[in-house]
């Protein structure tokens, strides 16, 4: 007998395949299958759920507030069963926030900006690059009420006072490590090759850093920056022990300042149906804002070039 | 010592590395541009060589082809030609790469200005994210003070030399990056002789592009050593054959042979490089 024959010979006794152990096996995957499918469909159900609850009642109770005086009018107090007063509003903890955020910002982003260049430009695998990116990381995370409590320590105390500067430095650390951590990740996007073109030419390596890659890297670093912005127009936690709040409209930097997350905290709370509608407006402004900024984001990341 | 003398030197004394005898470029009549001596080449701390002893002399306005198989080393020596490795520490070169009469291995080089007489165009095009002008204009701009009309003559000189002014002249504000492959690799040669180096390194320029960009860029290759000493990495033999005055064979970190095109491809001293040639490995 030859191998040829005995191979062909071994394939046609090869066991015939035992359809009713198959039939039972691929039941038993499909169920598998399908739990796992209404498993995650039935997570972002509940998920969606609630996401649009919060929607719901967002719009509903902070439309019913909404109206020209939120965008006119400080704080005024009011009385209960006493429709005579007049309807007060939320203009100052607006401007607040937007002084308080920008202020945030202004010092937050450069700071970030050369630390993310430093991580990505100059210090990729050096000991001391891990240890800051490690550190910008565990800052990231951070409670921000810590923020706060390291701030009110540091200035808040040796100033004698809440003020709005305070809160503009605690939303400034939070950008930070915000900004590092996209700026790096930008930078880290760009091929060596385009490094390498930059340098082959002659160039100093800062102005490849600030010529090339920063543009190549351009709407990747300001989506980073417009997230901050989202991130610490909402935050109340480090406000609430630096620039404490307050109840008209003031730009003394060194005085205690409003803002919309510390007029909401403190209207919802303040038992009076009035302003607790107004700070459901105010809820609904910040959301609306922070959706924005959040697009605004989205759109320019896809229109990288 | 003139250039000349030095090869002649080489020659009578045949300077041995790895065990193969060396050769000089006897039948390429030119003055060397850059003359490589006892080259070798580190990438870690260890003892590791990627480059073992090399001696290549660039002959003036000629195109230099260097072939084989990948690792072999011809890219690493491209590197050091214009000291990009000094990119990376722990990299390191260990001889001479004599140019102008000065050893530009040595701690002093202004690196800035070696690359500006040492151009580079690599494999991928490199178009940088601004317009047509400003990617030609950037390079001009780091060496020289130019005013604005005299920018705009360099742009269109630079254009036009890489055969790719006739396609851009009218789109010069617009993005670098909506230019088709082909037109960027022209894009960043044009940028690269807009410096006016000496000599223009090419790292595998076509092997990213199609048939008919490569032939425009071979095209343009022939074009340039009338002005320019050109080096050019390659895996394609026949583009070796079509551009190259001298061609130098690199295996396992050693320069093999180095000969001129039509002696190399038809008739190779060395068995290793025959083996090469016709596809036996590599």
């Amino acid at each position: 007998m030859s191998s040829t024959t005995l191979g062909t010979g071994r394939i046609q006794s090869a066991p015939a395949k035992d359809m009713v152990t198959a039939r039972a096996l691929g039941r038993r995957r499909k169920f598998k299958d399908n739990l796992v499918r209404w498993l995650c469909i039935g997570a972002t159900a509940v998920g969606l759920f609630f996401l649009a609850s919060i929607m719901v009642t967002l719009l509903w109770r902070g439309l019913a507030a909404m109206d020209l005086t939120i965008f006119t009018t400080e704080f005024r107090p009011t009385r209960y069963g006493d429709d005579s007063l007049p309807k007060g509003g939320l203009i100052h903890a607006i401007l607040g926030s937007i002084l308080q955020v920008a202020i945030g910002t202004a010092i937050g982003t450069p700071i970030g900006l050369l630390v993310g260049t430093y991580l990505a430009e100059y210090a990729r695998n050096s000991m001391m690059g891990n240890a800051v990116r490690f550190v910008s990381d565990i800052l990231l995370s951070a409670p921000s009420i810590l923020i706060g409590l390291f701030i009110y320590q540091l200035v808040v105390l040796p100033m004698g006072g809440f003020s709005g500067i305070a809160g503009a430095l605690a939303l400034a650390i939070i950008v930070i490590p915000v900004v590092v951590r996209t700026t790096e990740d930008m930078l880290q996007l760009i091929p060596n090759t385009l490094r390498e073109a930059v340098i082959g030419l002659g160039a100093p390596k800062w102005k490849m850093i600030t010529l090339v890659c920063y543009k190549a890297a351009l709407s990747g670093i300001v989506t980073g920056i417009l997230l901050a912005v989202a991130r610490i127009a909402g935050e109340t936690a480090p406000l609430l022990l630096t620039s404490f709040g307050n109840n008209i409209t003031s730009f003394d930097l060194s005085k205690a300042m409003a803002s919309l997350p510390i007029a909401i905290y403190q209207q919802a709370n303040s038992g009076f149906p009035d302003l607790i509608a107004i700070a459901w407006s105010g809820a609904l402004l910040i959301t609306v804002g922070v959706l924005a900024i959040n697009i605004m984001a989205r759109v320019l990341l896809r229109s990288k070039i | 010592m003139s250039m000349t003398e030095q090869q002649a030197g080489t020659t009578s004394e045949g300077a041995s590395f790895g065990g193969v005898q060396a050769r000089s470029t006897v039948a390429i009549n030119a003055t060397s541009r850059i003359s490589v001596r006892n080259l070798d080449f580190f990438y870690g701390s260890g003892d590791t060589k990627a480059l073992k002893g090399i001696n290549l002399e660039l002959p003036d306005r000629q195109v230099t082809g260097m072939i084989g198989p990948s690792g072999c080393g011809k890219s690493t020596l491209l590197r050091v030609l214009n000291r990009m490795y000094s990119l990376y520490p722990g990299q390191r070169a260990v001889g001479e790469v004599i140019m102008d009469g000065r050893n530009m291995l040595d701690a002093d080089v202004d690196l800035n200005e070696l690359r500006a007489k040492v151009g580079m165009v690599f494999q991928k095009p490199t178009p940088f994210p601004m317009t047509i002008h400003d990617n030609i204009a950037f390079g001009v701009r780091l060496h020289e003070k130019l005013s604005k009309s005299e920018m705009d003559e360099r742009v269109e000189w630079a254009l036009s030399r890489a055969a790719i002014w006739g396609e851009v002249k009218d789109r010069l504000h617009t993005s670098a990056l909506g230019l088709s492959g082909g037109q960027q690799q022209r894009l960043c040669i044009a940028r690269t002789i807009a410096v006016r180096p000496e000599v223009i390194l090419f790292d595998e320029p076509t092997s990213a592009l199609d048939p008919i960009s490569t032939l425009k860029i071979e095209e343009l290759i022939d074009e340039l050593k009338r002005d320019f000493t050109i080096c050019i990495v390659t895996h394609n033999m026949q583009q070796a054959a079509r551009c190259a005055d001298q061609v130098a064979f690199f295996y396992l970190g050693e320069l093999v042979e180095v000969a001129p095109a039509a002696q190399m491809f038809t008739a190779p001293r060395e068995k290793r490089t025959q083996e090469y040639i016709t596809g036996r490995f590599g």
